[in-house]
């Protein structure tokens, strides 16, 4: 093990809806710039084990930490404190997550849904932001749609307006759940295209896809999650050129 | 496959096929004589409410702009506006609370709705009319479950029958409001709230940012209905004195014995007031539209100047009309 604090540390996290136990003891480690692809048919947890990454869901057991500190709680002694709202908020301000639906505001334009976030939570000047917002719209192509409603935007350009919302808080990770599931096959190149060159700059992300190819390509490593528990992982090559298990050769064989 | 017809071409700009159907119309004889006994039934309404004598329309066109009632007309507005005021804004505050994750606070406010929605609003009128006999003429107003008094008020000077009318008009209306800003926020969808918790917005700026502003648009239609409601409810306010447009006319009956046309005044009034707020109404409902269509719908001078266009370019390509014109079809993507 190296002495460089992991961006992400997951030990024994599981996390039950209710009755039904989504996670059963998750252990992952993500270095700085490391970009790991989860796969996995639906209902195998890796969604709900992103969110938990960013504390929208609250894990029932285990540990997770980002950047060395717990999510959403901190440690006295040896007890464990809940965080306050407030400090979750500010805890989330550090990390970016774009999601399969793309989840713009409708009634702002696509500059001011970059804007808002530096804006309000960091309460940084308008003209600052616009600069950086604007800077952002070019480097996801877009560049002269900042004045569109999300509603004008293909999902494609919605979803390239998401990333650079998660941006705009030059977050120290980013996490993405699906992020091309809800977009016509001609729209995925485009939006995958935007994460490959972050990911070339040395961006840490989690990215929950179908996507094999990236996977492949960009990824440092590939986990395969099935029923809550991580089935397999490695390198994104090995693990397509050569499943060891069972269920993830039977994955593999449906997706690819 | 030879020649397919292409669907959705729809301007009728000559093509193959395209040709202009011309066929004899379908005899509809019901509709005509439905027509022809409506308006001639609605001709002889107006014509008699016309020219009745009982209506006295003279005395109508006397009073209609005179002094009295048009103060009773801007007391019925400013009850009206300040009701809504106060009913929008604790509306807000209530289903905030009702949707707080504290048990108490949500109680409270389930509470606040239950009274207020369970006990007629002439009840609360005259409840808060008589509220001095409650709380005797000098009630302390001090710290509550405490002996310590701050000071020492008038009840009858405080709550006149004007602001007692007053506080129960808002005070009834927030119980109300506050269901429909309920429904707003709950129609929502949860991922805006995930995404701007995502960037660190707490749950308030989520609330202020992102979710209200789209829960107006839920909001604003049965909240110009309320507003239309209120102007009319207002009137009840009448049994305790209060001189708006109603009580107003009361007065004016009371002496003269014109009874009729002295009603009629204010429903005049009332309907023109109503016309009005009906269309700011629409105005409202369109501002809030923005961002979740792609296009307005047409103003009423807008598809008024379609229809007019229309009729002059019809014969090549007859637009469509409707409140969706202009939606289909006009893809940016």
């Amino acid at each position: 093990m190296s002495t460089v604090t992991p961006m992400v540390k997951s030990e024994g996290v599981r996390k039950s809806f209710g009755h039904v136990e989504v996670l059963k003891g998750i252990d992952m480690e993500v270095a700085p710039k490391e970009v790991v692809v989860i796969i996995g048919p639906s209902g195998s947890g890796k969604s709900t084990f992103l969110r938990c990454i960013n504390h929208l869901e609250k894990i029932n057991a285990g540990r997770l930490a980002v950047d060395g500190e717990l999510v959403g709680y901190v440690q006295r002694g040896d007890k464990l404190h809940e965080l306050h709202d407030n400090e979750v908020a500010q805890k989330r301000s550090e990390i970016g997550m774009v999601f399969q639906r793309f989840n713009l505001v409708p009634h702002m334009t696509a500059i001011e849904n970059i804007m808002v976030g530096p804006i309000q939570v960091r309460g940084e000047s308008k003209g600052v932001v616009r600069d950086r917002a604007q800077k952002l719209l070019d480097r996801v192509g877009l560049g002269d749609r900042g004045g569109a409603y999300p509603a004008q935007l293909s999902g494609g350009q919605q979803q390239r307006i998401a990333i650079a919302r998660a941006l705009a808080m030059q977050p120290k990770l980013m996490l993405f759940d699906e992020p091309t599931s809800a977009l016509d096959p001609e729209l995925v190149g485009e939006v995958l295209e935007v994460m490959r060159e972050l990911a070339t700059e040395g961006m840490t992300m989690i990215v929950v896809t179908h996507e094999i190819g990236f996977a492949r390509e960009v990824g440092d490593a590939l986990v395969f999650m099935d029923e809550g528990v991580i089935m397999e992982a490695g390198k994104p090559r090995d693990v397509v050129a050569n499943p060891q298990h069972e269920r993830t050769r039977q994955f593999l064989s449906k997706v690819l | 496959m030879g020649e397919v017809p292409t669907p959705g071409t729809g301007g009728g700009h000559a093509g193959p096929g395209a040709e202009q159907i011309k066929a004899i119309p379908a005899k509809h004889s019901g509709r005509w004589v439905a027509t022809i006994l409506v308006t001639y039934l609605g001709v002889a309404i107006l014509w008699g409410i016309l020219t009745s004598p009982n209506f006295k329309w003279g005395i109508f066109r006397e009073f209609f702009f005179s002094d009295a009632v048009l103060r009773g007309l801007l007391l019925t507005l400013e009850l009206t506006a300040i009701a809504m005021v106060i009913g929008v804004s604790l509306g807000i505050v209530l289903a905030v609370m009702r949707l707080s994750p504290a048990k108490v606070v949500s109680s409270a406010a389930w509470f606040y709705i239950w009274f207020f929605r369970g006990t007629p609003l002439l009840v609360q009128i005259f409840l808060w009319n008589f509220i001095a006999a409650l709380t005797g003429p000098h009630p302390a107003i001090g710290i509550p479950l405490t002996h310590i008094v701050l000071f020492r008020v008038n009840a009858n000077a405080l709550i006149t029958p004007l602001r007692a009318g007053i506080l129960a008009l808002g005070l009834n209306e927030a119980a109300y409001m506050s269901e429909i800003v309920r429904a707003g926020i709950l129609s929502v969808d949860e991922g805006q709230t995930e995404a701007a918790q995502s960037i660190g917005m707490t749950r308030l700026q989520t609330m202020r940012l992102v979710v209200l502003p789209q829960a107006m648009r839920v909001i604003i239609p049965p909240t110009g209905n309320e507003t239309i409601s209120m102007l009319k409810t207002s009137a009840l306010v009448s049994v305790i004195a209060v001189t708006e447009l109603l009580y107003t006319v009361q007065l004016i009956y009371s002496v003269t014995y014109k009874t009729i046309p002295m009603l009629m005044v204010a429903t005049v009034w009332y309907l023109i007031l109503t016309t009005i707020l009906t269309i700011g109404q629409f105005y409202l409902e369109r501002y809030f539209a923005r961002g979740a269509t792609r296009e307005l719908p047409p103003t009423p001078i807008q598809r008024f100047r379609a229809l007019f266009t229309r009729n002059l370019t019809t014969f090549h390509a007859p637009l469509p009309i409707g409140p969706v014109a202009g939606t289909v079809g006009k893809d940016h993507r």
